[in-house]
């Protein structure tokens, strides 16, 4: 299936967040939101993805 | 001093942990000018887990996080932007940001309001980037903050505090309500002048992690603040038109 991660288009096999974000190997403390709507850590097994789904992955990074 | 939500902070420098020259500089900077509180934010996390890095460093640092909604134009933008830093960063704390104009980074104060309100009903603890405006400053407590962050001047600037005057009436408006200037401070003396007006805190990041020294400038921002905060506790003089010796004038020798 082909989403987008972080603005940039990839074809993934994973089916829920929670399998895409093992996929591609992200681990440790982010935040997901998929399609502009935040998605909890609870809920990422539970969600399925769709074909076009914009999906952002964001961690912790230096700010102001 | 007053209480952020409930939390005393250990002193009255918050500072922000973006673009130090090294991480090795931005811990040794935050040990020396030994702020309570760090800002930081959330980005795109890459495939070499730099976030990951970061986190554990400041997590070491033992200060209290305040992640910003830095960037964010559009009050759902902010909001989604907050929940996600809620669940990273395992706090109800958030520096709400809502960027109005490209160039000042001027606050967009209606959005902010309109955001302010819905985060604090859905439990979150907010420190809006505001203007001076009291106005402004009536609605968000209003919408539920307990704690406001004027600017000094705009982000980065180092202009000091471009309105003395503004920042002066929020603070007799306002007595009992937490006050910090966020952004636009430059140098020692602009964060010792904010003290002397007596405000709570003063919040900083570029003029410290942009100096030549950051360390030594961390430093000096540390005493800076200590000092305003004791010169507003011991109640200033006046500023007067005309000289008064300090020297008595009676029992002086006549000697012409």
């Amino acid at each position: 299936m082909k989403i987008v991660l972080n603005g940039e288009p990839r074809e993934v096999r994973a089916e829920t967040l929670g399998d895409l974000l093992a996929e591609c190997g992200f681990s440790g403390r982010v935040a997901t939101a998929v399609n502009e709507e935040f998605v909890p850590s609870s809920l990422r097994i539970a969600h399925k993805l769709a074909e076009g789904d914009r999906v952002e992955v964001v961690a912790p990074m230096q700010g102001g | 001093m007053k209480r952020f939500y409930g939390t005393e902070l250990p002193n009255p420098l918050m500072l922000g942990t973006a673009q130090y020259p090294s991480p090795a500089i931005l811990e040794q900077a935050f040990r020396a000018s030994g702020a309570g509180v760090a800002t930081v934010s959330l980005r795109r996390e890459g495939a070499g887990g730099a976030g990951q890095a970061f986190w554990s460093m400041i997590r070491d640092l033992g200060v209290l996080i305040l992640p910003n909604t830095a960037g964010c134009h559009t009050v759902k933008e902010a909001v989604t932007t907050a929940h996600m830093a809620r669940e990273v960063f395992d706090t109800p704390w958030i520096k709400l940001e809502l960027i109005g104009h490209t160039d000042s980074l001027q606050p967009d104060v209606f959005q902010l309001v309109e955001a302010a309100r819905i985060l604090t009903d859905e439990g979150f603890q907010v420190f809006p980037y505001t203007t001076e405006d009291l106005i402004v400053a009536e609605r968000l407590l209003a919408a539920g903050c307990q704690v406001l962050m004027p600017w000094g001047a705009p982000i980065g600037s180092g202009r000091g505090l471009n309105n003395e005057y503004a920042l002066r009436a929020m603070r007799a408006e306002f007595p009992d309500v937490p006050l910090v200037v966020d952004a636009g401070i430059g140098l020692p003396s602009h964060a010792a002048h904010a003290m002397e007006l007596g405000y709570d805190a003063v919040l900083l990041n570029t003029a410290v992690a942009r100096a030549g020294d950051p360390v030594a400038m961390a430093r000096a921002m540390a005493q800076a603040v200590q000092a305003g905060q004791l010169a507003h506790q011991a109640d200033p003089i006046e500023p007067r038109d005309m000289a008064e010796p300090s020297t008595p004038v009676i029992g002086k020798a006549f000697l012409s």
